[in-house]
């Protein structure tokens, strides 16, 4: 008999809406533990998703709920390729928006409340590569993961 | 979002009681932070040690709790859990705010 090779892949269908994204990073976060993978290395998959995905519900789906999001996870010598799919609203720029950090020198009331999501994700991630298809959106990226020893 | 707040001679201490503070929260948490540090001492120190995951909306809504206090009032944070002290130390964030490794350090530091 033989033993089947561990499943290093799988795909997740997420509902466009705040409650349904908590429960998909729970899923991930489950799903990236039993593939062996390391507890930093799992909170920092954890923030990209979220972040991510956030940006998905909020701005190609302008927060409607009832639209769908496909999470495919792969996990490679070089760490996870994730790509996020969904058929919400193009990027305005036809491009991922840029890791411009927010300001943190800001004076008081200047103090950044929000535009740390895109910095994150690049600063987590690399290869971030964004395409449009007919009318869907396809956001991959690698994650190293540095903390995790590889079981063959 | 449950939010515990109690006042210890003149400091203000808010504990979160969440394990996350996220997109699905962050407007909860910013209001209830309003809520309870409308009145009272200048100091207020947020307990973070229960929070496991915080995303960028939670940041965003911690800063706007400190906005919210006003020039002249503090938020300082303690108890920081490894995530969430990673994802202030990448925004830089961590410049911004007086941290503490636990609620009692924060209050000895007074």
């Amino acid at each position: 008999m033989t033993i089947p090779k561990t499943c290093r892949s799988f795909t997740i269908s997420i509902a466009s809406d705040a409650l349904a994204v908590r429960d998909a990073l729970g899923e991930v976060t489950r799903r990236l533990a039993q593939l062996g993978l390391a507890t930093d290395d799992i909170a920092t998959v954890e923030l990209v998703t979220a972040e991510v995905l956030n940006n998905i519900v909020e701005h190609a789906y302008s927060d409607e709920p009832g639209n769908i999001i496909r999470l495919c996870c792969n996990q490679k010598s070089d760490g996870l390729h994730i790509t996020f799919e969904d058929i919400g609203k193009r990027m305005p720029e036809g491009d991922a928006p840029n890791a411009t950090s927010a300001n943190a020198d800001a004076e008081f009331d200047d103090l950044p409340e929000g535009g740390f999501g895109w910095f994150l994700i690049h600063e987590l991630t690399s290869d971030l590569t964004y395409r449009r298809q007919r009318d869907r959106n396809l956001l991959s990226m690698c994650l190293p993961t540095p903390h995790t020893v590889r079981r063959e | 979002m449950k939010l515990t707040s109690s006042v210890i001679d003149t400091i203000r201490t808010v504990t979160v009681d969440d394990t996350r503070i996220d997109a699905a929260v962050a407007i909860q948490f910013k209001d209830a932070m309003r809520a309870e540090t409308e009145e009272g001492p200048n100091r207020v120190i947020l307990d973070l040690s229960i929070v496991e995951f915080i995303d960028s909306s939670g940041l965003g809504a911690i800063v706007a709790s400190m906005k919210q206090l006003g020039r002249d009032r503090k938020l300082d944070l303690a108890g920081l859990t490894p995530a969430v002290d990673k994802v202030f130390r990448l925004t830089r964030m961590d410049s911004v705010f007086n941290l503490y490794p636990t609620l009692d350090a924060a209050l000895d530091a007074d």
